[in-house]
């Protein structure tokens, strides 16, 4: 039986930055990972009935325009309400520390923010997938 | 029947993607799920889609599917691309082409990598055609990876095969591998607003003059999302070819070798299971295999132990 | 003794120096890399004589500045006699909010305004659109129309100072209310200054700020060229970028090669249409970023005022001003680290510096704690202090050009130059810029230098102070930007009451107008202008275009 890591690398929201979103999607690749990447201006609900149909074990979430507090928490609610609490929340961007407390507390297990190495995002995955 | 096995039928959509990661992973929980499931295939109308990468496979899958949903069809897409050989990984990134998809509940949309398998299918894809027919998609729309050269097998599985070509790509119509131009149902010739389409249509024509079918001429279909024109065609043209199998003999001799290609799949996957499973002759094949290095054995000698072990 | 002799001379002594001073000295003290390579993976020798530079002849290559090819100047006397514009990117939450922030700025000694959208306003929609949610005001301001514009600019002498807009996809439409604005406080066209970002091809490899697809963008762009030198003389209705494509992880080659193709496709895009090209190229502007490796920058920037006089040239442009490659430069952005944020004072001044040597136009310098949140007062007065300080303190705009003759800095020019070349020609074989975007080019080029790069630190083959080498374990703790969070209910009362108290009959005439000439060939701007005016929002005007021109997107490139 072959088991692969699936990850979701989504884009919430307006931001055009996708140069980071794009490395680690290509770092998770390399990993071993079957990574599904949604492309720019995704709302809360494509992103999440995406994570569905793929069955994903991770959604990662990448914002660099500031709107991370109300589009990143939207994602983890929708997941909450469609039952989908095995899949890892990770996220990643341009988020002050003290911004990270109240993303973690609704649900969103890691924040990597700049200089990240991207092998401490495939490491961290690894270890925290829930299925 | 099982809880799974209902809700697919049902056309639970956590279920089918539940479903599909199973049968992808090769887990035996699926195959009880697969029996039960079977009895509910049949329905769907199968379409490949392939050709050569830059031809806009995506977005004209994304503009078949509109077009399908106005009819008021359900419609399924899988699609594939490479895995890597190095890594295990896949970047499946034709999801992108169809986010204005992403949320109609009528739509079913699952990435697949080739994991390993060659003529850009994966050989889950059997599985997953099954589980989205039960699961109630009128049309099944399969995009494979897109390298133009072993391709071909994409006709095992669907039912109408669309050749996706471009003008000015470089390639002229000849030096596009043999057996891609055969395989074709239907030709279609997309971003046909760009110079040179009356250049490759006439190519494609010369070519069709060799090789056709004697009852049926490939049609050859011009397609532009940028100017929004031909999807109709298409997916008129997609019917007539559907009429054109069930009329002829042609429909069922094409789900005859389907089944065929999905049964030698799955006795294929059990056998070579079996045969490099730790308990079972893994220990076996790994010997002989040290065998054939040393010269001490042939490979065919080597396969007559292996195979007279099963087959006794 | 000749000039060939001598180098002859040169290369001997160099041979000999190479074997017996410089191999002996190595044994001490070995060299830290076994290959120094720059940001563009060009190879940087230990030392560089006139050997290096023999091909270049100084009045052909190099000249005299304010003549071609004006490698060391655009202006003769550079910032002898005036200093670069003081231009400070900045925008955030609601007008008023900014309005401040621009006033700030402005007496704290910066002599130009550049204005930051936030990202509902970049792409077209008003703040109460679906879309906007969680958006409003994070990364610029919100402007849904000439109320908001008017507010943006309240008390600041639109006729006595340059805007910079930082504005792509909906570029026509917000200049239109700029200039609308203007004309409301008595300021006709003729006296307005500034600059439209304006330049569509590098969102679609890299910024992404695009609406429309290609075809119908450049209509828009040449419609702006076209209005601008007819009606706003003093406007700069492009600023052909380089620093998005640097920061999406782009080379400075790539940056150079990229931008300066895309200029020259802008070019030709409006010859087609049959404007003359001395028209239009005198109100040509660039955008370059100033990245780490200090003297690639500055080659970078030389190589870009020759290769682009060159090209213009050959083009046929005749008028001097045609052939000047004018540019904006700003700090890099991706070089900023959210660890220890204060050292990124001094990055910035090193990168502010390179600019400057350069010979850039108009500064921008990031501000300490850019990869945390949008800048502070007190962090983006130290920016502005960067530049003053460089302007008054340092003495290097004393003399024009000052590295002009430096032999690593021409061999690199030259180098640059070359490799520039070697992109334009593959381009071309891919059947131009538009052709060789559709087929991913550029942004595959990008991609794979942005995962190069991010390899090799994540390798310490690159050492980023404070991320992978020297770091401290303390989390940062510089007072973050706070804004007012007010300001999205007030912006949204004040759309409403807008609509609300407008004449909507000539709203709605005018979008049809809009419309139907979209659907033609008429300059769009003065439809946009009549739409603006009548008080049409930014989203009602841009849902016209989406619907005429249809919405672009993009295919997955790593």
């Amino acid at each position: 039986m072959i088991k692969k890591i699936r990850v979701l690398v989504a884009k919430p929201g307006l931001d055009g930055h996708d140069r980071g979103a794009k490395i680690v999607a290509r770092a998770l690749r390399d990993s071993g990972m079957e990574v599904v990447y949604t492309g720019l201006h995704q709302t809360a609900a494509q992103i999440v009935n995406t994570a569905m149909q793929e069955d994903v074990d991770v959604v990662g979430l990448s914002l660099l325009s500031g709107a991370h507090m109300t589009l990143f928490i939207d994602v983890a609610k929708l997941l909450k309400e469609k039952q989908m609490d095995d899949v890892l929340i990770v996220g990643g961007g341009i988020i002050p520390q003290e911004d990270v407390p109240a993303l973690k507390k609704a649900g969103i297990a890691a924040v990597f923010g700049p200089g990240t190495p991207v092998e401490d995002i495939v490491s961290y995955i690894k270890k925290n997938v829930k299925r | 029947m099982t809880e799974l096995a209902t809700r697919v039928i049902a056309g639970d959509p956590r279920s089918i993607a539940r479903l599909i990661t199973l049968v992808e992973n090769d887990s035996p929980e699926a195959l009880e799920e697969m029996k039960q499931i079977h009895p509910h295939t049949g329905h769907a109308q199968i379409i490949g889609v392939t050709g050569v990468m830059g031809s806009g496979k995506s977005s004209l899958i994304f503009q078949l599917a509109l077009a399908y949903r106005i009819l008021g069809k359900k419609v399924g897409i899988i699609a594939i691309d490479p895995t890597s050989p190095f890594s295990g990984g896949a970047l499946l990134g034709d999801r992108i082409r169809m986010t204005d998809l992403a949320i109609d509940s009528g739509v079913f949309i699952r990435s697949m990598g080739t994991r390993g398998m060659m003529g850009g299918l994966t050989s889950a894809l059997y599985d997953v055609v099954e589980i989205l027919d039960a699961a109630g998609m009128n049309v099944i729309l399969i995009e494979t990876v897109g390298v133009g050269q072993d391709e071909v097998d994409i006709i095992k599985i669907a039912d109408t095969t669309l050749v996706v070509l471009v003008p000015g790509l470089g390639d002229s119509v000849q030096t596009i591998k043999a057996g891609l131009m055969e395989i074709a149902d239907i030709f279609v010739v997309n971003k046909a607003d760009k110079p040179g389409v009356e250049q490759t249509v006439a190519e494609i024509e010369s070519m069709l003059d060799l090789v056709s079918a004697p009852d049926r001429r490939t049609p050859i279909v011009t397609t532009s999302a940028k100017e929004k024109k031909g999807i109709q065609e298409l997916t008129s043209k997609i019917a007539e070819h559907q009429k054109y199998l069930k009329n002829s003999n042609a429909f069922e001799t094409r789900r005859r070798q389907r089944y065929e290609a999905e049964l030698i799949e799955i006795i294929r996957k059990r056998l070579m299971d079996f045969i490099f499973d730790e308990k079972k002759l893994k220990k076996t094949v790994d010997c002989c295999i040290d065998q054939i290095s040393k010269k001490e054995l042939d490979p065919y000698s080597a396969a007559d132990q292996i195979l007279g072990k099963i087959l006794k | 003794m000749d000039e060939k002799e001598a180098v002859k001379q040169i290369k001997e002594k160099r041979s000999d120096w190479e074997k017996h001073v410089y191999s002996k000295a190595i044994k001490d003290s070995p060299e830290r890399k076994s290959k120094f390579k720059n940001l563009s993976d060009i190879e940087i020798k230990n030392l560089y004589t006139p050997e290096d530079t023999k091909a270049v002849d100084y009045l052909k290559d190099i000249g005299f500045p304010g003549e071609f090819p004006f490698l060391r100047s655009v202006h003769p006397n550079q910032y002898r006699g005036k200093l670069w514009t003081m231009r400070q990117f900045a925008g955030f939450g609601s007008a008023e909010e900014t309005n401040k922030r621009y006033h700030y700025l402005l007496s704290h000694g910066e002599t130009g305004l550049s204005v930051a959208f936030d990202y509902p306003t970049l792409y077209g929609y008003d703040t109460d659109h679906a879309l906007a949610r969680g958006e409003f005001g994070k990364c610029g301001v919100a402007i849904s129309s000439i109320v908001d514009m008017e507010l943006l600019f309240h008390d600041i002498p639109l006729d006595m100072i340059t805007t910079s807009m930082t504005i792509n996809g909906p570029a026509a439409i917000i200049w239109a209310m700029y200039i609308a604005n203007a004309e409301n406080q008595g300021i006709s066209k003729d006296r307005i200054g500034g600059t439209i970002q304006n330049d569509i091809l590098k969102e679609y490899i890299a910024q992404k700020s695009y609406i429309f697809p290609p075809e119908p963008s450049m209509r828009l762009i040449v419609d702006t060229f076209e209005y601008g030198f007819k009606n706003v003389p003093k406007w700069n209705t492009i600023s052909i970028s380089g620093y998005h494509i640097r920061e999406a992880g782009s080379t400075a080659v790539q940056e150079l090669a990229f931008t300066l193709g895309d200029g020259i496709e802008y070019v030709k895009a409006a010859m087609q249409r049959g404007l003359s090209i001395d028209d239009f190229a005198p109100r040509l502007s660039f955008f370059f970023n100033a990245h780490n490796d200090f003297f690639e920058e500055i080659a970078k920037y030389r190589a870009a005022r020759r290769i682009w006089a060159k090209e213009m040239k050959a083009l046929g442009a005749k008028k001097p001003r045609s052939l000047w490659m004018r540019f904006h430069t700003q700090t890099a952005g991706c070089s900023l680290t959210a660890q220890q944020p204060e050292i990124n004072i001094v990055r910035v001044t090193m990168q502010a510096l390179a600019a400057v040597f350069g010979g850039t136009q108009s500064l921008h310098t990031n501000s300490m704690d850019e990869a945390l949140a949008l800048p502070s007062e007190k962090a983006v007065r130290i920016a502005l202090r960067t530049q003053q300080i460089i302007a008054e303190e340092s003495g290097v705009t004393d003399t024009v050009d000052p590295l002009g003759g430096s032999y690593y800095v021409e061999w690199l020019t030259s180098k640059m130059e070359d490799e520039t070349y070697k992109y334009f020609d593959k381009v071309e074989r891919l059947g131009g810029v538009i052709p060789a975007i559709e087929k991913g080019f550029f942004q595959r080029e990008i991609a794979e230098s942005a995962y190069r790069y991010q390899k090799e630190t994540d390798a310490n083959q690159r050492i980023i102070v404070g991320v992978n080498r020297y770091k401290l374990d303390e989390q940062p703790s510089i007072p973050i930007l706070k804004m007012d969070e007010k300001g999205e209910e007030r912006q949204i009362k004040r759309l409403q009451k807008l609509r609300k108290d407008r004449d909507d009959a000539k709203v709605q005439g005018y979008l049809l107008h809009l419309r139907k000439a979209a659907e033609g060939t008429d300059n769009l701007m003065p439809f946009i202008l009549n739409c603006v005016h009548s008080y049409a929002t930014l989203g009602e005007t841009c849902d016209i275009l989406r619907e005429v021109f249809g919405e672009y997107k993009e295919q997955a490139i790593y």
